[in-house]
């Protein structure tokens, strides 16, 4: 399958055109060789572009339609994948998909965001927007997965939590809310992977963790700066602007104290090589499931809580002026 | 509630009093029944239009003027943010920040005091709507966060009076990890078995819906006021049509299941008290004569509890 070209990506694009009408022509040698440069042209554009992605870039390579999903991550790295299904209240949420499987011979419980990829899978999928069932079905999976003492991988990628009626109605504010607060005490190790978008209350309400990581190119921001524009610039065209303002790439998490670690990515992305891309997510997730589970689960939940206690440093991000 | 309405003298240590939302003037015009108020008469009955009990937004100091029976002990008054991202839109956020602390007299968008409610001392966090739109960014998180701690600490009961628009989008990131980080401050005060009552006022919606506002052991609301995650016109982008009348309005939530009470600002105070009464909250100050409260059978008095 040809991968969908991002619009920064012209200059691939039109080396990628030139290769395709030689590959049209007679084979020849001489052809075969042009190509050869050709396809070298593409990879040093490529990694060119990409060693300096602006933010804006970056929220399109974490949109990117071809962007390794959960899944994706389901197929490569973990065995007999169990789906579960429900929230045993109401229904059952298709943008979150949770269950159990084998990751390395042990038995994990996962839970993500999926978006879809066909016109088809994303309507079903409600293009990863979770509503209230989502939340409270996931939470319900991590509970079972506390009472058997089963460590927890999040994948996150969803551009919000459902901005809707119903989501309204049955209170998705209440459903995110109880996550947060009782994710904090699972008494079970959790690692949560920023995969794709980190679409603010969407993303965090699954997004609890003993280690919360992300990959090179995905966002994590408190709103997508299309909506950020138009409410501060009341230009949605400003989205630009807003995605450099909002400091939501990887690299400004990690600064702001927020991730633990950025996974890297193949260089034009981890769509270019899903198999390249999970083997990096396995390398650092293997290490950092291994650290938490170390741990007693007293001290566990204690650094869990100064881990998300300490966002917004007394010095750094405000400071006391006295009364 | 006659003994509520009173009007007490003001409160030597309490700070300057600050404007609320009643626009300046003598008269106001009452956005819900258009007739034309006499602001004092508005300020006596609590901001509340005497003829169609409409609730006009107050401001987080008048908010603790109406909670506490008398004087009230600040906290963490001097945290202010430091704009951590140096944010910018079609102005820094450093003038927005500025400009807000000229107009409130605050530094950031909650007030954090403890005092005595029907003689239970309590901690209020009364939220700002005022200081850009009330958003929560790293000080409110802090202030809130430490507020909780503090109630952990000393086993009083908390009261959070929400009121904002979310999460300060001008900190970025930063500003929705304070979600996590109040709610996980509230996870201690929920096994500490220690009282929390969530007051949504209009309009209370975004991250702060989505974290502490939903997370009472009572989620109380005032009449009519906006509640919800995402805001109406998002709504209504999203499903290209209009929203129905009265949606996301505390009615409509109690209606959905979603809030357990919707309450007269008149009443709120009362109803705060028997619910932390309930809750296992007791008295440890008297009540001052001012506000004495013939209705109400007074249990004995148990001994204080720290
Ligand atoms: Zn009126």
């Amino acid at each position: 399958m040809a991968l969908e070209n991002l619009e920064f990506e012209e200059p691939i694009a039109v080396l990628l055109k030139e290769i395709e009408a030689l590959t049209l022509q007679p084979r020849t040698d001489a052809r075969d060789r042009e190509i050869e440069v050709l396809r070298r042209r593409v990879e040093s554009v490529r990694a060119e572009l990409y060693r300096s992605l602006t933010p804006w870039q970056r929220v399109l390579v974490a949109r990117h339609p071809s962007r390794p999903d959960l899944e994706d991550f389901i197929h490569r790295l973990f065995t007999n994948f169990v789906e579960i299904h429900g929230d045993r209240r109401y229904a059952d949420d298709h943008a979150i998909m949770t269950g159990f499987a084998d990751y390395k011979d042990r038995p994990v419980l996962l839970v993500g965001h999926v978006k879809g990829r066909d016109t088809k899978e994303k309507i079903y999928r409600n293009f990863g927007y979770a509503r209230p069932e989502g939340y409270r079905k996931a939470l319900r999976a991590m509970r079972l997965a506390e009472k058997f003492s089963r460590p927890i991988i999040v994948f996150v990628d969803t551009p919000a939590a459902y901005p809707g009626i119903e989501s309204e109605e049955r209170g998705v504010a209440e459903a995110i809310a109880v996550n947060l607060r009782d994710m904090m005490m699972l008494d079970t190790p959790i690692v949560v992977i920023v995969s794709g978008e980190g679409g603010s209350g969407g993303a965090l309400g699954i997004a609890i963790g003993d280690r919360v990581l992300m990959q090179e190119f995905a966002i994590y921001s408190v709103i997508p700066p299309e909506g950020c524009a138009a409410i501060l610039w009341r230009d949605a065209t400003k989205k630009i602007e807003a995605a450099a303002a909002l400091k939501l790439t990887a690299p400004d998490l990690l600064h702001a104290g927020i991730i633990d670690e950025i996974i890297g990515e193949p260089i034009g992305g981890a769509h270019t090589d899903p198999a390249a891309a999970a083997k990096q997510v396995d390398d650092v997730l293997t290490r950092m499931l291994s650290d938490v589970s170390a741990l007693d689960g007293e001290t566990r939940l204690a650094l869990r809580y100064d881990k998300f206690r300490n966002m917004g440093r007394l010095g750094t991000d405000f400071r006391d002026e006295g009364s | 509630m006659a003994w509520f309405k009173k009007a007490r003298k003001p409160i030597a240590a309490a700070p300057k009093e600050k404007p609320s939302r009643v626009p300046e003037g003598l008269w106001v015009k009452c956005p819900g029944c258009a007739q034309i108020i006499y602001n004092k008469d508005l300020a006596t009955n609590l901001n509340v239009c005497p003829k169609c009990a409409h609730h006009f937004r107050v401001s987080a100091f008048d908010r603790l003027r109406m909670l506490f029976d008398g004087d009230w002990v600040e906290y963490d008054k001097g945290l202010v943010s430091t704009d951590p991202l140096t944010f910018t839109d079609t102005k820094p956020y450093k003038a927005r920040l500025k400009s807000s602390i000229e107009a409130t007299g605050l530094k950031d968008a909650v007030i954090v005091a403890s005092g005595a409610i029907d003689g239970i001392d309590t901690i209020v966090a009364s939220m700002e709507y005022g200081f850009i739109g009330g958003s929560m960014g790293v000080v409110v998180g802090e202030k809130i966060a430490r507020a909780i701690e503090r109630a952990v600490d000393t086993h009083r009961p908390v009261v959070i009076v929400c009121s904002s628009g979310g999460a300060r989008m001008m900190e970025g990131a930063l500003s929705l990890m304070q979600m996590a980080k109040i709610c996980g401050a509230l996870a201690r005060l929920d096994r500490a078995r220690v009282p929390y009552i969530a007051v949504l006022t209009d309009p209370t919606t975004g991250g702060v819906t989505a974290s502490f506002a939903m997370l009472g052991d009572l989620n109380i609301a005032e009449p009519k006021a906006l509640i919800g995650f995402a805001g109406p016109r998002v709504i209504e982008q999203t499903i290209r049509q209009k929203l129905p009348e009265g949606f996301q309005r505390s009615e409509f939530l109690l209606d959905k299941g979603m809030i357990d009470l919707v309450v007269d600002r008149r009443e709120m105070k009362g109803v705060i008290a028997n619910a932390m009464r309930f809750m296992g909250a007791t008295r440890v100050q008297p009540l001052p004569a001012a506000i004495a409260m013939p209705e109400v059978e007074l249990p004995a008095e148990p001994a204080p509890q720290s």
